[in-house]
């Protein structure tokens, strides 16, 4: 694609990323204003208050299908497993900790390796296409804990659905040496607000890899951090969103290397469309002084659909020590490139083809790893939908297959308009 | 007009392509006609307006025609998107295939095939027509879940696009500059390809090459000479030949023809 490059810094060292306060005590943040670092993208009117905490009114249901084996509990506010990962950064997530009363938490035990996901359903009951502020969808707020024992190995997907005006956290614990991969799909109603910071900590010689699919929704706003406990931890970090016209969409990333010989992946890629679609992606990484022997690399890709959307990205890297594997980064935002869609066209696929074409292929780099199937499909399928593509296309009998053409391809071929 | 059945007509083309200081024309009035089962070759020095040509006839926006006529079987090509002159008939093989990342190969000839086609093709004998074209350019199987260019080498890139050529088979292919970049092997195994097409008889070869060199795999019917926009001899292969003696000192040197040395020649060329 047209890559016009947004930083063009250099890696910067001491200070580049911000540190901000870390507290349970929501009256330990600052109110936002929109003139803090943190806050300055974000459009502070459209989060119905819950930067003040209002008492919750509406209701996030938790459901959880979980494999045999897989403990699922519901932890009081006092335990000592909240907050063993997860620090609040801001007001919203300390009053997302303080007012959810407790935590959900899924534990998969030492050494088992999972066969099937755990699948935790979040549903916000309130009503359905709530747009204006009049008609919003409660507050309600939540708490997740999900561990994965020493040598354990699954998949654990996060499934956000409904209406909602939702603080949710959570907190994700890898423990040494297991593998353990996190899928949360936000596929929000329209009209939901969602601010959630999600806190990974990896264990020694542990694998995480968490993946953000962000779809729906009024305004959804993700702080996910890692940080490593030990060497050998791994953490591959991809993202997804499609912003639609009058969407906010914010991601904001904080990757610390302070043990050594970890390594970190950061891919995040995106879709905007539409008047005033606006997606923000921010990607703070640090490794610090003794955090020798790391590699990491982070990557923000967006694709501008529509003339109307904004992108913000902002990659930082701060680097206190010389002894690395490698360090980068890399941001673009750019339209269609012209001579793909006229390579495609050049070939006979019609416009609106070769556009889907093009789109589902941006996407598919970081989809395609997802490997719990039906949620693959059906993130497949929601971004076809929102191309103005209703159904898989024909290509067309999805119970065909073949190592040439099989339906893991949704865009292959709709016969030509 | 007259016309046969699958004839490319090329009247009086005349293109500009539009630059810093306003339009620019690079075809000066091309005339050209290229039948079904007649391979010609277009050479030329840089510069010369092949490329052009070659953009022109496939629709490229950047190429602007001024004046004339381009027709395949008496239809209007000019009157046509890029999409709709393909599905009619015209393939051009490119000089610097585009890479379309995450769109796999396999997805992409099947979605060009049904296309053009005009229906899915059945995936059964899809899977073997793809399997044997894929032989027949001595191509790795693995190559089909590879993204379209993505990391290609230029001989991979220049096989995939007669690859397309030989699914798609369409009346007219234009081969810009296909052998550019080629070692010998790649050389060999692209020229079989696009004589295994011509060998069906059913496509107008459109050759266009800076060198000699691809000639001898591949035998023109007819051979045109282009300089400064406009053809400037025609014959047959013996032209190739003198060409290969001579270059084209004695179509540019002294002649108006060698005013065309144009900035950024190598977009145009």
């Amino acid at each position: 694609m047209a890559v016009i490059d947004a930083t063009g810094r250099p890696p910067a060292a001491a200070g580049a990323v911000p540190r901000p306060v870390r507290s349970r005590d929501p009256q330990d943040h600052v109110v936002p204003t929109g003139r803090e670092e943190a806050w300055r993208f974000t459009p502070l009117r459209r989060l119905r208050g819950l930067p003040s905490g209002p008492e919750a009114d509406g209701r996030v249901t938790v459901t959880v299908q979980a494999p045999d084996g897989v403990a699922v509990e519901r932890l009081d506010a006092v335990d000592a497993r909240i907050g063993r990962v997860l620090t609040p950064a801001d007001r919203v997530a300390a009053f997302a900790t303080a007012r959810a009363g407790g935590a959900t938490a899924v534990t998969i035990p030492a050494e088992a390796a999972l066969t099937e996901p755990v699948v935790v359903r979040l549903h916000g009951e309130g009503p359905a296409n709530a747009a204006g502020a009049a008609s919003a969808a409660g507050v309600a707020y939540g708490h997740l804990v999900i561990e994965a024992g020493p040598f354990a190995s699954g998949t654990v997907v996060l499934d956000h659905t409904g209406s909602a005006t939702y603080a949710g956290n959570v907190e994700v614990y890898v423990g040494h040496g297991a593998s353990l991969t996190v899928i949360s799909v936000q596929d929000w109603d329209p009209g939901t607000v969602h601010l959630g910071a999600h806190a990974f900590s990896v264990g020694r010689d542990a694998t995480l890899r968490s993946f953000i699919v962000t779809l729906g929704g009024d305004l959804v706003r993700l702080n996910p951090t890692v940080d490593y406990r030990g060497p050998g931890g791994d953490a591959e970090l991809y993202g997804v969103f499609f912003t639609d016209a009058g969407q906010h969409q914010e991601h904001r990333l904080l990757v610390t290397h302070e043990a050594r010989s970890c390594r970190s992946r950061v891919t995040y890629k995106g879709a905007l469309r539409g008047e005033s679609a606006h997606a923000v992606w921010i990607g703070d990484v640090v490794i610090g002084a003794d955090a020798v022997d790391t590699d990491t690399y982070e990557l923000n890709r967006n694709l501008v659909l529509t003339d109307g959307a904004r992108a913000d990205s902002v990659p930082n890297l701060e680097i206190l020590t010389g002894e690395v594997v490698g360090a980068g980064h890399a941001s673009a935002t750019g339209r269609f490139d012209d001579e793909a869609l006229f390579y495609l066209q050049s070939r006979g696929i019609p416009p609106a083809e070769a556009r889907r074409l093009v789109v589902h292929g941006f996407f598919a780099e970081v989809i395609d790893r997802i490997d719990v199937p039906e949620l693959h499909d059906r993130i497949m399928v929601s971004v076809s939908a929102r191309l103005g593509e209703s159904e898989l296309p024909d290509g067309a009998d999805p119970t065909e297959t073949s190592d040439l053409a099989g339906p893991a391809e949704p865009a292959a071929a709709g016969a030509p308009t | 007009m007259t016309t046969a059945v699958s004839t490319l007509e090329i009247r009086n083309l005349h293109v500009s392509v539009e630059t810093e200081e306003g339009p620019r024309e690079i075809l000066r009035g091309v005339d050209l006609t290229v039948r079904k089962g007649e391979t010609h070759a277009i050479m030329g020095p840089n510069g010369s307006g092949k490329s052009t040509l070659s953009y022109a006839i496939a629709g490229h926006p950047k190429y602007i025609v001024t004046d004339g006529s381009i027709t395949l079987d008496g239809e209007d090509l000019l009157a046509m998107s890029v999409d709709a002159r393909a599905r009619a008939g015209v393939f051009l093989a490119m000089q610097y295939p585009v890479e379309i990342p995450g769109v796999s190969v396999s997805n992409f000839l099947r979605s060009s095939a049904t296309a053009v086609r005009g229906e899915a093709p059945k995936l059964r004998t899809w899977v073997k027509e793809v399997k044997t074209a894929m032989a027949d350019l001595e191509i790795d199987p693995a190559f089909a879940e590879r993204g379209v260019n993505e990391g290609f080498s230029g001989g991979e890139k220049k096989r995939h696009e007669v690859l397309q050529m030989a699914l798609l088979k369409p009346k007219i292919a234009v081969l810009d500059e296909t052998d550019s970049g080629l070692d010998v092997d790649a050389l060999r195994i692209v020229s079989g390809g696009v004589e295994a097409v011509r060998a069906r008889g059913e496509t107008g070869i459109l050759l266009i090459t800076h060198y000699t060199r691809i000639l001898r795999y591949i035998k023109p019917e007819f051979v045109h000479v282009m300089t400064a926009g406009r053809i400037v001899d025609e014959g047959g292969p013996e032209l190739a030949a003198v060409l290969e003696d001579g270059g084209y000192d004695r179509y540019v040197k002294g002649g108006a023809a060698a005013a065309v040395t144009p900035a950024g020649a190598g977009a145009v060329s």
